[in-house]
């Protein structure tokens, strides 16, 4: 490090100062993300000491309780905001900041909190549903794949009831993730998050040595990614003389910290941006940082996958929206051209490498990945729009994807049978059971953005702020885009609707109570968000400030500080 | 004026589609019953609209209806209709009976009865009359958009052949990847303009009068190319005759009937009041390309050994002459074209309900099956043979005063295009009367014995089509008045003008005030 000064005040890097006060912490903002910690501590308490006959019910209800719980207070806390009147200043609207600053609560962030526990809720029921006998998750993870003690284990119906405290865990991550207002709370969110996911990864109970596979990948990758999201944050640091983003903020528009006089350290904040967009751009799984996401969406089990493409990416771009937009506001010229790269490769290449893909769940990883690129055309506009629009896609897109996920967790290549993977054994399923092949259309045309679907009026809002900021170009690629993924979402209705079945057909598990109320939800939000999407729009995204917006500038991003 | 009469027609036959969906499966015939009365419903309720039309109104627009939709991005659920607008929902309104008719017997073989393909045929009919009526530039692309699937499914599940798998695959990425290209000019509409109203958007004061010359052009590329798509023009046809050859007759009249009409209608309602200027400059590269789809499709319509493919060739010929009215921009060429779009629908809709009737008596399509037809079923021969005559616009038939004033229209803009226009008129007699001859004339094929007759309920069905191209032969004047107003509005919009008539100076002095203040 470059040696201080003398005439450098200490304090600059001291900050946040440290006094004899403790700091306020706001606990009522805080409680959705303390009902899941706490029931997630409580989850491995029970784990120890209840008997093995009645944990998987005590998890479930637990897990789900305190789900529901924390969605009942998030929505309680929309209630409490201050509705957006003519005349009140932004930042009297935007929301509260707590713990030392390192947590903020405004509107973006509760949208995406109430929108991850839908999805984890959802996701949850997925995870909990059991087909004679059998769950989704190994009986006995720490046996080796097709051993003697394996066998046993599955003859003795062991269950993994682990995975309910992990998910909890790993949703408390999430929760943190879009809301941490400094990059130390979001590093630390992050970690939380990944974790017990890297673990659920290789929990997969059939095809295990591909779930495992899955797990080693995903997890070096990961931490790959989170040194490189550090390091970057480090040399922020140096930047701004701060971690908090509102400090880097007015860092990064008074040109850098007092550290440095003259500006002279913008190479480590650009350095630092390049590396911080690294790792958040791993989470969302952008092209070059996309490569995880179809070994890992294949591997995993499914109703794993279904909780990452959903939650997890929701997540991951909320704290993309809050770090770019709020905390780098300022450098948009700096961050823009690079996002402008990334989310034009992310389009085409995942679009066109997704055509030649036989298996369902890789097309879904690569759909996923396209899907980010669609999102990424909204950050590149760095408006108030481009933040709705954002948030409204995920939302939209989350509920859709669990969905399809869902339906694929029931259809099988034979009675008793893996999950059908390659497509070609998903011809003739219009025939045999209508109703989940009409589902599974909606959800693939509403990817497709077909009007009427949640993804079209997704696809709209985005593309409408890129516009709006200017990036028609972008807006173009990403429609051709679509017109290639629309090829291969055509593709399965056309096998399961127009093809002749192989031989029997896939066999199709009857639906159970679980699985079918998530199959459901994503029809009913899926047609809800396409057909009247106002409720949401109007109520759930703060409404963008018309004064005051220079174009291109995200100034008012309706992010707090 | 009270009743919302475009909500109603588009939400009886909407509602129709759900009723027929959820018939418990086994009633083959109340579906077929309750398609043809919804259908025969929404005629009625479309017809008496159109008796409330009032063609000399000073509005553009009337019946309208307008409901916030999505008020964030400025969407309104907005309805109405001027002249053009209404007679492509009364032709539209007319077809879709006619074809359920004609499809009554053609379900038996189909898992579920026929269900599905009624309910999509209903729900395609409140599409086709929601995107003629919307007045909101997102509602119309939404619809534009939805429309493709019902169509999708009635190729690919209902179609017939091989191929339907591939022409329905094709039919929708076609028309999707236009659409996307005019969500992008959708979005800039509402970027540059601030609204999606139509009514907002065009004229000297609309909101998209500051658009700078450059953007306009590509705004208008990006409708255009989708619509072309649509209608289709060459060298963006080709989904075109896979997609009829694949379909039912009865798909076949709905999509090369009305769903096609749309392109052409777009062009008329966006491409060329929206951006005026653009549209202008871009007069020339379209008359060219409506001139290579008219000689381009009716010579390829001779060489094709299949019927349905035959006349899905002489349609893109035919929508040649459409899109050149259209972008003539005389008054005569553009009353020309919408009535063209109007006429084009029934002589072509009977062209392929008769051929259905054909592929459904010998289960073939080929022109090579059959011959000698006219012995054994004489009636059926006739109506062919009129159908025949009016799609190659014989004048006492409807086609030929379109196709007429499509050419005064075109002369008066400029004599070359016209001139090669007329290739199309001859080339036109060859393919119709050559596969009349080779299919109805000569020598009974000897598998063909024991052809029937039209049955009673075939005649209703193609009957009044037929009695329509005579009608409307002779006595187009009706809707020539509804179509005439909107036409000059739409000229107005554009500032077009026609080109004064070229007259020798004696007349021009003998007709006193107007040639002198020239």
């Amino acid at each position: 490090m470059i040696p201080l000064t003398d005439s450098v005040p200490a304090a600059a890097i001291a900050s946040p100062v440290i006094t004899e006060e403790p700091p306020s912490i706001d606990y009522a903002v805080l409680s959705p993300m303390l009902v899941v910690f706490a029931a997630g501590v409580v989850a491995v308490l029970i784990e120890a000491f209840a008997p093995a006959a009645r944990r998987h019910s005590i998890q479930l209800g637990l897990a789900l309780a305190s789900v529901l719980g924390a969605f009942v207070l998030t929505v309680l806390q929309v209630g409490a905001m201050p509705d957006a009147e003519a005349g009140m200043a932004p930042e009297e609207v935007a929301g509260v900041t707590t713990a030392m600053n390192s947590v903020a609560i405004d509107r973006p962030t509760l949208f995406l909190q109430g929108t991850i526990l839908v999805l984890s809720f959802i996701s949850l029921l997925l995870v909990a549903e059991r087909r004679s006998g059998e769950s989704a998750f190994a009986a006995q993870a720490a046996t080796v794949p097709g051993s003697e003690e394996e066998r046993s284990h599955v003859l003795a119906g062991s269950r993994h009831t682990e995975v309910y405290p992990l998910v909890l865990f790993a949703l408390l991550g999430m929760l943190l993730f879009p809301a941490a207002n400094d990059f130390l709370t979001m590093f630390v969110a992050l970690e939380v998050m990944s974790l017990p996911l890297y673990l659920l990864c290789g929990l997969a109970r059939r095809r295990r040595l591909f779930s495992q596979e899955a797990a080693v990948k995903y997890f070096l990758l990961g931490a790959f990614s989170s040194a490189f999201f550090l390091f970057g944050i480090a040399l922020v640091y140096g930047y701004a003389g701060s971690v908090n983003f509102a400090d880097i903020h007015e860092a990064i528009e008074t040109g850098g910290s007092t550290l440095f006089v003259g500006g002279t350290a913008t190479p480590l904040l650009l350095v630092g941006i390049a590396m911080i967009a690294v790792g958040l751009l791993f989470k969302v799984g952008a092209v070059p940082f996309h490569n995880w996401k179809p070994d890992v969406y294949q591997g995993a089990p499914t109703p794993i996958t279904a909780l990452m493409a959903s939650g997890v990416l929701v997540a991951a771009f909320g704290a993309m929206l809050r770090v770019f937009l709020m905390a780098f506001g300022a450098a948009v010229a700096d961050w823009r051209p690079m996002l402008w790269v990334v989310a034009i490769l992310t389009m085409v290449l995942a679009a066109v490498v997704a055509v030649t893909q036989r298996d369902i769940k890789r097309l879904l990883a690569y759909s996923s990945v396209v899907h980010a690129g669609f999102v990424l055309t909204a950050v590149v506009a760095a408006t108030p729009e481009g933040l709705a629009g954002a948030l409204f896609y995920l939302a939209a897109y989350g509920f859709t994807t669990i969905g399809a996920f869902a339906v694929i967790t029931l259809v099988r290549t034979h009675e008793n049978g893996p999950e059908a993977a390659d497509i070609s054994q998903w011809a003739g399923l219009g025939r045999t059971s209508p109703l989940l092949a009409g589902a599974l259309a909606l959800f693939l045309l509403a990817f497709a953005g077909i009007p009427l679907t949640s993804g079209f009026i997704g696809k709209f809002a985005v593309f409408q702020a890129a516009v709006a900021a200017g990036a028609t170009p972008l807006v173009v690629v990403g429609v051709l885009a679509s017109a290639v993924t629309a090829f291969f979402y055509v593709r399965i209705i056309v096998l399961m609707y127009f093809a002749e079945p192989e031989g029997a057909g896939p066999s199709v598990i009857r639906a159970g109570t679980l699985t079918g109320s998530v199959i459901g939800l994503g029809v009913a939000a899926t047609l809800l968000l396409g057909v009247y999407p106002t409720p949401v729009l109007d109520t759930l995204l703060p409404q963008p400030v018309e004064a005051a917006l220079e174009p291109g500038m995200a100034t008012e991003d309706g992010f707090t500080r | 004026m009270d009743i919302p009469w475009l909500t109603l027609a588009i939400a009886l036959p909407a509602v129709g589609a759900l009723a027929v969906a959820l018939v418990p499966p086994g009633c083959g015939e109340l579906v077929k019953r309750l398609t043809l009365g919804v259908s025969l419903g929404t005629l009625l309720l479309v017809g008496s609209m159109a008796l409330r039309f009032d063609p000399g109104s000073a509005g553009r627009l009337q019946f309208e209806e307008i409901y916030p939709w999505i008020p964030r991005f400025g969407v309104n659920i907005a309805f109405g209709v001027d002249g053009i607008a209404l007679v492509l929902i009364l032709m539209a309104a007319v077809l879709v009976p006619l074809v359920v008719l004609a499809a009554w017997r053609e379900n038996e073989e189909t898992d579920d009865s026929g269900k599905g393909y009624f309910a999509l045929i209903l729900a395609l009919e409140a599409m086709m009359i929601g995107v003629f009526a919307a007045t909101d530039v997102f509602l119309f692309y939404v619809l534009f958009e939805a429309m493709l699937i019902p169509v999708y499914f009635m190729i690919g599940r209902y179609g017939r052949g091989p191929n339907r798998r591939r022409a329905a695959i094709k039919f929708l990425l076609f028309s999707l990847f236009g659409g996307l290209l005019m969500l992008v000019a959708v979005i800039a509409v509402y970027v540059q303009g601030g609204t999606f109203l139509w009514a907002d958007l065009v004229g000297p004061d609309g909101g998209l009068a500051g658009v700078d010359t450059t953007t306009a052009r590509w705004l208008f590329l990006g409708f255009f190319v989708a619509f072309a798509i649509k209608a289709p023009m060459w060298p963006v046809h080709t989904w075109l005759p896979s997609a009829a050859g694949a379909s039912r007759p009865g798909t076949a009249v709905l999509l090369v009937g009305v769903l096609d009409k749309v392109g052409t209608y777009g062009m008329l309602r966006y491409c060329l009041e929206l951006f005026p200027e653009a549209a202008h400059w871009f007069v020339w590269p379209v008359v060219v390309l409506s001139l290579v789809s008219i000689v381009y499709g009716a010579i390829l319509a001779i060489g094709q050994s299949d019927m349905l493919r035959l006349i899905a060739y002489t349609s893109l010929s035919h929508f040649g002459f459409i899109t050149l009215g259209i972008f003539a921009m005389t008054s005569q060429s553009q009353a020309g074209a919408t009535l063209y779009m109007v006429n084009h629908g029934f002589a072509t809709g009977a062209l392929f309900l008769i051929a259905g009737f054909l592929i459904a008596r010998q289960g073939s399509a080929a022109i090579a099956d059959y011959g000698g037809v006219q012995r054994l079923a004489p009636k059926l021969a006739g109506v062919f043979l009129v159908a025949g005559l009016a799609g190659l616009a014989l004048p006492g038939l409807a086609p030929f005063v379109s196709e007429f004033l499509v050419f005064v229209g075109t002369y008066a803009f400029h004599p070359v295009p016209a001139i090669i226009a007329t290739v199309g008129v001859v080339l036109a007699a060859l393919y119709i009367l050559w596969m009349y001859q080779r299919t109805m004339t000569g020598p009974v094929r000897e598998e063909l014995t024991g052809l029937r007759d039209l049955t009673g309920r075939e005649a209703w069905a193609v009957g009044p089509l037929i009695a329509l191209i005579l009608l409307f032969g002779v006595q187009p004047q009706p809707l020539l008045d509804v179509i005439n107003p909107a036409v000059e509005q739409t000229m107005h919009q554009i500032d077009a003008t026609d080109p004064e008539p070229a007259v020798d100076p004696a007349d021009q002095s003998a007709s006193g005030q107007e040639g002198a203040s020239e």
